[in-house]
Parts: C-alpha cells; sequence; structure tokens
C-alpha cells in the first residue's frame, strides 16, 4: 500500500490482511498488526480462529487473499518461503527422521552453502544454547519429547534468522516441562534479541513469555496489548471470558454521566460500572469484575464500594487460596477468590453474605 | 492361610501353583489358536512346503539307472572309464540281463529318455536293444559282447559306457551341472560345447531384464505414487481405482493387448509413421524381443511397485515439507534431501515385489518376448511340459529360488529389511 506509515521501528507488518481458503468464508477477517523489532508477540486464541493461517501466511506457505504482509518495509508476498530467512519451530517438531540431530541443525546451513567448519561450529554453538550439546549423533527418535522440543528450537535459531514463528511449539509437552520451557524460550530469545511470533491457545503460557499479545477470535484480533493490560482492562466481552476468570452479570445500561455507567441489572440492582464498550442508554451489557477484586469482608470495602446481597453455593479450599461460589443477581456462578491469610473467613455454604466492589473494576462490556 | 507367603509359591483360588495354573490356560489357548489355523497349515503345507521339497528333491534324484539296470551298474563298478578301453564280457552280459528284465517290466524306455538327455540317440538304442533282449535266453546265447556290438554298434563305442558309469548313482549332480552348462563326464565336471550353452545367457537375461523392469517401475510408479498421497481424496480415489484396474482384467488379455499395440503394423508403429517420426520402411520392432518384454511386464508388475510406495508416501506429513523450505532449502532440495529418503522403505519394498515377481514371470515373456526375451521360467516349462526332463527343469528352479533367498538376504544386509515398509 502506498501510504503505509514508515516507520523504521516497524518489522513485522500485516496491513489489512484477509484470507480465505475456500473463497466463501474469511479465516483471516481484515488483520492489520505492526510489530517492532526485538518483540515477543503471542498470538493467543480458541483452536479455529485462524492463528496458524496467519504464521503460514508469514512464513509464505499460504498466499493472503488480500493485503500486504511486510517485512522490514519490503512486501513478501511474492517471496518464496525458502528465500524469507525465517526461523520456525513446528507443533510437532518436524525433526528429519533420517538425519541426526547435528545433520538436522547442520540442514539449513548446507543450503546456504557455509563451510563446513563455520558449520560444525554453528551447531555446536546452538546445541550448547539449548543444553543438548550431548545429543548432537542421536536421531530424533531416540530423544524424549523435551528434548526434541529443544532441537527444533534450535535448528530454527541456527541460521540466525531474525524473525522466529512458532505454533503451539509446547503444545505435546506435560504441564511441568512446559514451564520449564516457556522460561527457556524467553530467556533465549530475549539473549538473542530476535522477533518472535508464538501460537498458543494456553492464556498462561500467553500472559507469561509475551511482551504483547494478540487475542484471536472469529479471524480478527480481538485485543492486542501487553499481558497486564489485557488482564485487567479487556476490551470486549470475549477477552475478558478467555483471559483468566471472570464474573459476568447482565443488564441494560440506564445511564453514562461523567465516564461513569449506571447498570441495572436483570434482577432490578443498580450498579456503578467503568463504561468501556457501551455508549449509549437502553443497551444490553455484560458487566465483569475479576474474582479477586470482590470483597465481602465489611472491614476491607473500600471507600465508594457499593454492595450486592450474595448467597454462598460452595466453598473450596486450594491450598493458597479459597474459592467461593456465590450466587449473584440470578447468577449462579459467580466466583470469589481470596488469599488464604490467617485471618481470612471461610464461608459456609446457606450463609447471606454482603459483598462488594469498586465501581473501576467493575467494566460493562458488549452483551 | 498361616504359611509364610514370602516363601511359599503363589497358589491360584483352587490350590494349585499359580505358574502351573498358568501355563495351563496358556496351553489352552494356544492348543485353540492353533485349531483354528490348522486347516491353512494343512494347506500350506500340501500345496507349498511340498511341492518344494518334491522339487529339490527331482533336482538331485536319479534312482532309475542304479533301479532298471542293477547289475549292470554293479559289474561297471570295477571298470575304468578312463583307461579307453571296451568293458569286459560279464559288464556286457549283465546289461543284457538288465535290458530283458526292464524290456518285460517296459521299464527300458524310460531309462532310454533319461540317458538320452546326456548322449542324443540312447533312447532309440534302448528301444532297438530291449526289442532284441527279450527273445535271448539266458546263458546259452553268450558271449553277448558281439551280439549287442551286432544289436547296435554304439555298444561297441566307448562313450555309451562312460554315460551309463557316469549317471549310475542313486543321487547326481547332473541336473544341476546341466543348469549351468557343464555336465558331467568320467574325468569330472565340463563345460558344454559352446552351441550348447544357453542357460547361463538366460539366467543373466533374467537377471538383467528383471532389474530393468524394477527401475522403469520406479520411474513410472513414483510420480504416480507421490500424487495418490497429495491429491486431494477424490481425485485421488479415483487414480486408486485406474491404478487397480489393471487386476481385475485377465493378464492374457492386457499382454495380448501389447501385442496388438506393438506389432510392426501396431498402433504405436502407425502412429510414429504419420508423426513422421519413423519411415514406413523402418518401423519399429517392439514385439518379440526384449523391448516387448519389458513394456509388458513394466505395465503388469506396475501397481506392485506403487502400492507400497503409496502407503509409505502417505504417512510422510507435509510438515516435513514445509520444515525444509523454512529453513532454507529449494523445492528440489527439500524433495531430495527430506522428502526422498523417507520414501526410500517404500522403493525397497516394491523394488523387492517386483523383482522377486519379475525374476519368475512366465506368461508374458512366453507371450511377447520371442526368443530373445525369454527368461529362465519359460526354459523350466519348457523342460517340464515339452522335453519331460523333469530334472533338469527342477535344477532351474532350484537355483532361482537360491537366487532369489540370496537376493533377499544380501537386501536384508544391505538395507534392512526392518525398513522395508509395506503398509503405514
Ligand atoms: N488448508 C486449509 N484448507 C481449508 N481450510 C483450512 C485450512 N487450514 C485451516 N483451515 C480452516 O481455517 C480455520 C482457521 O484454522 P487455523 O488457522 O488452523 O486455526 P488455529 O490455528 O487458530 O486453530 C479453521 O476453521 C480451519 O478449518
Ligand atoms: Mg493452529
Amino acid at each position: 500500500m502506498a501510504e503505509t506509515k514508515i516507520d523504521s521501528n516497524v518489522f513485522v507488518q500485516f496491513d489489512r490482511v484477509q484470507k480465505s481458503y475456500d473463497g466463501v468464508s474469511l479465516v483471516v477477517k481484515d488483520l492489520s498488526l505492526a510489530m517492532p523489532r526485538g518483540e515477543f508477540l503471542t498470538m493467543l486464541g480458541p483452536s479455529g480462529s485462524g492463528k496458524t493461517t496467519c504464521l503460514m501466511m508469514l512464513a509464505g506457505f499460504e498466499t493472503a487473499t488480500y493485503g500486504d504482509i511486510m517485512l522490514d518495509g519490503i512486501s513478501i508476498n511474492n517471496i518464496p518461503p525458502h528465500k524469507r530467512g525465517i526461523g520456525m519451530v513446528f507443533q510437532n517438531y518436524a525433526l528429519f527422521p533420517h538425519m541426526t540431530v547435528a545433520e538436522n541443525l547442520a540442514f539449513p546451513l548446507e543450503v546456504r552453502k557455509i563451510p563446513k567448519t563455520e558449520r560444525e561450529a554453528k551447531v555446536k554453538l546452538a546445541l550448547e544454547m539449548v543444553q543438548m550439546g550431548d545429543f548432537g549423533g542421536r536421531r530424533p527418535a531416540q530423544l524424549s519429547g523435551g528434548q526434541q522440543q529443544r532441537v527444533a528450537l534450535a535448528r530454527a535459531l541456527v541460521f540466525e534468522a531474525e524473525l522466529v514463528l512458532m505454533d503451539e511449539p509446547l503444545g505435546a509437552l506435560d504441564k511441568q516441562l512446559r514451564e520449564h520451557m516457556q522460561f527457556e524460550i524467553k530467556r533465549i530469545a530475549n539473549n538473542l534479541g530476535i522477533t518472535v511470533v508464538y501460537v498458543t491457545h494456553d492464556q498462561t503460557e500467553a500472559l507469561t513469555m509475551s511482551d504483547r499479545v494478540a487475542v484471536f477470535d472469529d479471524g480478527r484480533i480481538q485485543q492486542l496489548a501487553p499481558p497486564d493490560e489485557l488482564y485487567e482492562s479487556p476490551q470486549n466481552s470475549f477477552v475478558a471470558q478467555f483471559i483468566g476468570e471472570n464474573n459476568t452479570l447482565e443488564g441494560v445500561v440506564k445511564e453514562i454521566v461523567n465516564g461513569v455507567a449506571l447498570v441495572q441489572l436483570d434482577d432490578g440492582k443498580l450498579i456503578d460500572c467503568n463504561p468501556v464498550n457501551v455508549s449509549k442508554p437502553g443497551e444490553r451489557t455484560r458487566v465483569s469484575i475479576r474474582p479477586e477484586r470482590v470483597e465481602f469482608n465489611k472491614d476491607r470495602l473500600q471507600e465508594g464500594a457499593h454492595t450486592l446481597k450474595a448467597e454462598v453455593l460452595e466453598f473450596i479450599y486450594m491450598g493458597d487460596i479459597f474459592r467461593t461460589r456465590l450466587r449473584v443477581a440470578g447468577n449462579d456462578d459467580f466466583i470469589v477468590k481470596t488469599r488464604n491469610a490467617p485471618d481470612q473467613v471461610r464461608l459456609e455454604p446457606g450463609a447471606q453474605i454482603d459483598i462488594g466492589w469498586l465501581p473501576s473494576d467493575c467494566r460493562a462490556l458488549d452483551a | 492361610m498361616s504359611v509364610n507367603p514370602a516363601t511359599a509359591p503363589l497358589l491360584s483360588a483352587d490350590g494349585m501353583p499359580l505358574k502351573k495354573s498358568l501355563g495351563r490356560a496358556l496351553r489352552r489357548q494356544k492348543i485353540r489358536a492353533l485349531m483354528l489355523i490348522a486347516p491353512l497349515l494343512l494347506f500350506v503345507f500340501v500345496a507349498f512346503i511340498m511341492p518344494i521339497v518334491s522339487m529339490l528333491f527331482r533336482s538331485v534324484e536319479n534312482d532309475i539307472v542304479a533301479d532298471t539296470l542293477p547289475q549292470t551298474v554293479l559289474e561297471l563298478q570295477s571298470w575304468d572309464a578312463e583307461l579307453g578301453e571296451l568293458p569286459p564280457e560279464v559288464v556286457y552280459a549283465a546289461l543284457a540281463s538288465d535290458i530283458k528284465i526292464a524290456a518285460k517290466a517296459r521299464k527300458h524306455t524310460k531309462v532310454g529318455l533319461r540317458l538320452n538327455y546326456e548322449q542324443s540317440g540312447v533312447a532309440s538304442l534302448f528301444k532297438k536293444t530291449a526289442r532284441k533282449a527279450k527273445k535271448w535266453d539266458g546263458d546259452a546265447d553268450a558271449p553277448f559282447k558281439e551280439k549287442l556290438i551286432e544289436v547296435h554298434k554304439s555298444w561297441g563305442e566307448i562313450e555309451i559306457w562312460q554315460t551309463l558309469k557316469v549317471h549310475s548313482s542313486n543321487y547326481t549332480s547332473g541336473y544341476f551341472l546341466n543348469a549351468i552348462d557343464m555336465r558331467k563326464t568320467v574325468s569330472g565336471p565340463e563345460f558344454q560345447p559352446e552351441e550348447k550353452q544357453v542357460l547361463i545367457l538366460l539366467f543373466k537375461r533374467t537377471l538383467v531384464m528383471s532389474l530393468i523392469i524394477m527401475g522403469t517401475c520406479i520411474l513410472l510408479g513414483y510420480p504416480v505414487a507421490w500424487l495418490l498421497a497429495n491429491l486431494p481424496a477424490r481425485q485421488a480415489n479415483l487414480l486408486m481405482i485406474l491404478v487397480l484396474l489393471p487386476f481385475w482384467t485377465s493378464l492374457l488379455v492386457r499382454t495380448s493387448a501389447w501385442k496388438v499395440m506393438l506389432q510392426q503394423q501396431g498402433v504405436i508403429n502407425d502412429l510414429l509413421v504419420q508423426l513422421g517420426l519413423v519411415a514406413d520402411s523402418a518401423r519399429l520392432v517392439m514385439i518379440n524381443n526384449e523391448t516387448g518384454t519389458i513394456v509388458a511386464m513394466t505395465h503388469i508388475l506396475l501397481p506392485f511397485m506403487i502400492l507400497p510406495m503409496y502407503s509409505v508416501m502417505q504417512t510422510i506429513p507435509p510438515t516435513y515439507l514445509r520444515a525444509a523450505k523454512s529453513l532454507g532449502a529449494t523445492n528440489w532440495t527439500a524433495f531430495w534431501r527430506v522428502y526422498f529418503p523417507q520414501t526410500v522403505p517404500g522403493i525397497g519394498a516394491g523394488s523387492i515385489l517386483v523383482f522377486i515377481l519379475a525374476i519368475g514371470y512366465y506368461i508374458t515373456p512366453e507371450i511377447v518376448g520371442g526368443s530373445k526375451g525369454v527368461f529362465i521360467s519359460n526354459r523350466i516349462a519348457y523342460s517340464i511340459l515339452k522335453s519331460l526332463n523333469w530334472g533338469l527343469g527342477a535344477a532351474l528352479a532350484s537355483i532361482l529360488l537360491v537366487a532369489v533367498l540370496v537376493l533377499y538376504w544380501t537386501y536384508d544386509k544391505i538395507v534392512g529389511i526392518d525398513n522395508v515398509k509395506l503398509g503405514g
């Protein structure tokens, strides 16, 4: 596009990209995205939301139906995958089974005609970087899942790509290993200063690893923001529901005055909310409150908080926290999380209590 | 129970030692399984193992001479065949008596036929001699030496006696020697005269042409298998039907069709002439020679190459090619370095299958091969059906069998049979 903002800082750019496989429906709808050099960006979203498709378009294995994808200011739409110089880690690793680990790593260097001695040095270095220095002679089938993962990572990095794409690289690992590898990948990416586009459907992974997270749904980016912003200020109901745990109360906007929305809940109660995604009175809305922002201890309720009646349905002891399920304004799934502190009250099922929160913590979003 | 559980053998519920009752249960299972496959085992034994054993046996068996002419064979033992002298009177007497008995039992033609393989003319010699010998009466007609030579002058030549002596043992390596263009003589194995040496040539031709057929099958089958594995399901199914179509038509019909296609006035020559690629006077000879055999057999064996390749290719996920390209490989490098090596097991399986089928093929070379395109199996059929030399046929077949086993073994050593995949 002619009028693309020339921003020397932008490294990867999607400009109004659309993609359709069948000519009937759009899998990616009008996607625009700009990434600075060195950023760790995660595409997070439910399965089928178009994340892999975006990654494949960036890597060159799928062509955009409309729009431009640019790398370092140059449109790459017509550059074949092998000339893009983008490193890629596949979900099932795609390590070549007939080559040893070292041969796998040497492959991208060989096709770049790098001399043998230099090649060997680079392979060694890359293997050491992922702590697999002793495994060069093994076949991929002789490695555990986590080890294969490391090798796949090393292979994507060994030819010094500036941009590395990872499509659910930790999907096949168990929880503990996954957490360890998250840390490891993040560390390596930081050390090398590479730009990473990371795809996952695991929100914890996205939040802990990324500089910014793009939440995908239905072929669109629902919100693109740093993890804290995403969690604390979700822009719509989908993001609020998808990221972290969330309580929803449904109602109708009565009025919006001075940046505060008055919402009448479906049981008739009126509460003040932060109007994020509502604009005019009469609109239906979903009010979102994070479980840890709800307080039932009168002494701790902050100034300006308002209260609602609630009935305790269930108390679950989870070690570090208590999780209490309440009925609030007709919603049986209202969760409150409290820290397991010495003075913390353990609520009995059946008890009638008052709960409250700050109006700024409760966000009126789209219905 | 008060028994110390650590030292006492474990008992099952009815008080038997656990090991014993487990063994009994397993044995019952095994017997039941065996009974289920018993008909198959019996069938395999009768229809497969026994014919092979009997064939192997026939290739060395040689009872007929010793059985029919027992006294002669016994007397010949003390005769030195290499001295160049005719045997003494006792041998002639023994022969006369043997032939008389054989003629009465009508066994003389068989032994004549047997020795005729080794020296032509022996069959008629035996017939003629038997006719006369029937009328002779024991010692009254002695001496027999002159009498026999009178009946047929061959009895006065040393060759017939040498042949008799050399081929009198109950087991013989003669058929195997014949099968490799050699023969047994009094002074040990010797090559056949030049003009009779055809079998080694045939073996070589069978081997070389089978390799060529295997090669053309690989070249033609690989792209087809690749298409099968990579086309969308609907088109792949259609293609698969086309690949399997030959199996639904008679082999004879397909081979005959090639005759129509390839002959000098056939479709292909007509086309080439019309296109001006070949002069009308110089129409290509593509049938009744090696070309005909190679073309027709490649066509017939192609599915056996495509199917194993396809089943291997089907299991290779497309992400490998994508990974290779993302690492900087061109389409060709990605194919050659990443895809192709993974399909080698399929090529191996197809090649073994095609090669082994080709090496023993009979009908197609017989129909389209002419004289230059026939295989060793055609010679085996000729020995068994026409010249009735079953021993030679069996020896040729045994060599073929051993050759295939040796090749299989070599392949296993080099490539490893575990690396061969017929199915995913
Ligand atoms: N090669 C393809 N052909 C047709 N449809 C596809 C293809 N790949 C993906 N899709 C469809 O596109 C949508 C998005 O898929 P994908 O990008 O893989 O989602 P995600 O990675 O977020 O799970 C899905 O509905 C999927 O069925
Ligand atoms: Mg995906």
